[in-house]
């Protein structure tokens, strides 16, 4: 008989009930919730007169709304929603890590962070980038609003199977190029639906050598492929990671655990549907220059011309992006200027990736045409730099330092661009209007960014040695 | 939810690729905490573009809506299917769609219709001499009224739950003894209510 994969394996433990031709019931072990997606579950629960079943394997926190400057909440529509995810939390007993507890986060950042994401899990919360969690070697997806009632009433879930897919990255990667170089270079190459219908497998010498934080970052972006999870087999990176951490196991339960754990991988001989090489020695630092992720050169190249396209279908939508993003096809990358800087979000707003904006922007200081930020991931990642002393490197070089939470990566708060700016972003999402209507967002790695800040325009960050 | 059986309207086309949630439904009006009235929202940013499709009068009215390939790219946000059921549409037409947008469309009461690209040009065509299409989810066809007729492909218990108009959740507690003895064979690793920081 074949092997089985990392995915088949933590698909079988959780099918609770399957019958032919439908999807397979399966079982959630852990449910994280924020403020935007849950609202009308919650309502649903109400009016069937239904209880969340599982409160003790669910969680919540507030990210999207809430603004990351002190004081106050001003907007009076987003404190009536975080309001209701306070009043619903305590109606159905569902625990609440809310603003000001200290335990407050971006949803994907917290769960690690307390040791409750952990290998071999099913994890969902209604966000797209719950994928994040993979990197644990869970099956980790984003679900609807829908989906979240169900999970609440059921603490199960109705799934079609996916099909797999393997993204090998071989070589060691070279100084000056990150996690998030390799994942956008990967959406690039198999397009933002290459992995529409797959659960994706990251694997590879590059991936066994990253840190969680990288592979979180990389795991994070699966879904700008169109993957709804990506996953990294557990090892001992990944148990060091959660040991000691609040909902770890202690004692003899670890020991079990991390045996237990360490199965976790794909058998060699088990097959993918599809696997996908990527060669990192020769990768470079990227940047995107359109309106989705995977509209992306390397930082050395140019902004391609439309009529490069062979598909009629890409051309028109590069023609578009242009316009939309204010670019000239055959422009180098580095001589765009930019008016924003965004460090933060999901993918790049934990401890290694503030340290490493750090590194590059301590004693330099801020473009004066440039208004950047730095947004930390959650409130203990933002305690844990203040204690490292990054907050006074960023402020001392010009940078804004805020409180916890998504901020401009979608801009639900008041941190938006205005029509027509340019920012250089550590977020996932280069949609129009992503970061505020008419904004243009380039999406690029913490310590680009950290460079792009400081020169005005994009820089190669290979070049500052 | 509202059963769908058979959809006849003018079909509306916005042929772009990748057309991300963002675009449908952006994240100022994700603050709501209703489920209802999302319609007015719908592409806010492109309805602002006096030659954005939906415009088009030929297109008023429709019910069923023809797009691009990766249709509802992004954020898992199920907004995006209530905006477009509020404003009207009841059918997607397109080669293909993201993964959540489709779960969250069923749930929604739309039906998302993958049809390759062949097809597709052959619908596009038709509606070009004549805007008008039959959409019929108990037998999984659609005809034109100049004689076109194209069968499709659909999840079985994605067009039960359509056709019916069925609750998933009502559904999946019927299962509860399979799901209680899942439970009492994997006990549950922490208890977030008392995770100690
Ligand atoms: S940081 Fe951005 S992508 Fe991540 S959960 Fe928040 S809004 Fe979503």
């Amino acid at each position: 008989m074949a092997g089985t994969t990392l995915f088949e394996k933590i698909w079988q433990a959780h099918v609770v009930d399957e019958k032919p031709g439908e999807p397979a019931l399966i079982y959630i072990d852990l449910h994280l919730v924020h403020e935007v997606t849950s609202p009308q579950a919650f309502e649903g629960l109400r009016l069937a007169g239904r209880p969340v079943r599982r409160p003790d394997l669910t969680i919540a926190t507030m990210d999207h709304n809430v603004p990351t400057e002190r004081g106050p909440i001003t907007d009076l529509i987003a404190k009536a929603q975080l309001d209701a995810l306070r009043a619903n939390c305590e109606e159905f007993g569902v625990p609440l890590n809310a603003t000001g507890s200290g335990r407050e986060g971006i949803v994907h950042v917290m769960g690690p962070e307390l040791g409750i994401t952990q290998p071999g899990m099913t994890i969902v919360c209604g966000d797209s980038h719950t994928s994040t969690h993979g990197a644990f070697g869970a099956l980790a997806f984003g679900i609807g609003t829908s989906e979240v009632e169900h999970v609440m009433a059921t603490q199960t879930l109705l799934q079609s199977r996916p099909k797999t897919m393997q993204i090998r990255f071989s070589g060691t990667l070279p100084f000056g190029v990150t996690a998030k170089d390799m994942v956008l270079a990967a959406i690039g190459k198999i397009g933002v639906d290459g992995g529409v219908g797959y659960a994706i497998e990251y694997a590879g010498e590059a991936i066994e050598t990253l840190s969680m934080e990288g592979r979180m970052t990389i795991c994070n972006m699966s879904i700008e492929a169109g993957a709804r999870a990506g996953m990294v087999a557990p090892d001992a990176t990944t148990f060091a990671y959660i040991e000691g951490r609040p909902g770890a196991p202690k004692g003899a339960a670890w020991d079990q655990a991390v045996a237990r754990w360490s199965a976790l991988k794909s058998d060699a001989d088990a097959t993918f549907d599809r696997i996908v090489d990527i060669d990192v020695t020769t990768l470079t630092p990227q940047v995107t220059w359109g309106t989705n992720p995977g509209m992306v050169v390397p930082v050395d190249g140019t902004v391609p011309d439309p009529a490069d396209f062979a598909d009629p279908t890409d051309r028109e939508a590069a023609e578009r992006a242009l316009q939309y993003m204010g670019l000239e096809a055959g422009t180098p990358v580095t001589e765009i200027t930019i008016d924003r800087v965004f460090i933060g979000s999901c993918t790049n707003a934990r401890i290694e990736d503030l340290r490493a904006a750090a590194t590059v922007v301590r004693g330099k200081h801020v473009a004066s045409t440039v208004r950047a930020m730095v947004v930390p991931g959650s409130a203990k990642v933002k305690h844990q730099a203040e204690q490292e002393g990054l907050d006074k490197v960023f402020v001392d070089a010009g940078f804004e330092w805020r409180e916890a939470g998504c901020s401009m990566c979608l801009g639900m708060n008041p941190d938006t661009l205005s029509p027509g700016e340019r920012c250089a972003s550590t977020s996932n999402r280069n949609f129009e209007g992503r970061q505020g209507s008419g904004g243009r967002t380039h999406l690029l790695s913490p310590t680009m960014a950290a460079a792009a800040a400081v020169a005005g325009r994009f820089v190669d960050v290979r070049e500052l040695g | 939810m509202r059963e769908l059986r058979q959809v006849t309207s003018v079909v509306a086309i916005i042929d772009r690729p990748d057309i991300d949630t963002d675009q449908i439904i952006p994240k100022q009006f994700l603050k709501r905490i209703e489920r209802t009235g999302y319609g007015q929202f719908l592409f806010y940013d492109w309805m602002k573009e006096p030659d954005f499709e939906l415009h088009k009068p030929d297109f008023k009215g429709a019910e069923i809506l023809l797009a691009g390939r990766n249709f509802g790219c992004g954020s898992s946000r199920e907004h995006a299917a209530w905006a477009l059921e509020d404003y009207g549409f009841r059918i997607v037409i397109a080669p293909s769609y993201s993964d959540i947008f489709r779960s969250n469309s069923v749930k929604t009461g739309i039906a998302t219709i993958t049809l390759p690209d062949a097809e597709l040009a052959q619908l596009k065509a038709a509606l070009a001499q004549r805007n008008e299409l039959t959409v019929d989810m108990e037998t999984l066809t659609i005809t034109h009224p100049d004689g076109l007729a194209i069968t499709f492909a659909f999840d079985e218990f994605a067009q039960e739950t359509l056709v019916h108009g069925l609750d998933d959740i009502a559904r999946t507690l019927k299962r509860d003894d399979a799901i209680a003895a899942y439970e009492a064979a994997t006990p549950g690793r922490f208890d977030t209510r008392t995770l100690s920081t």
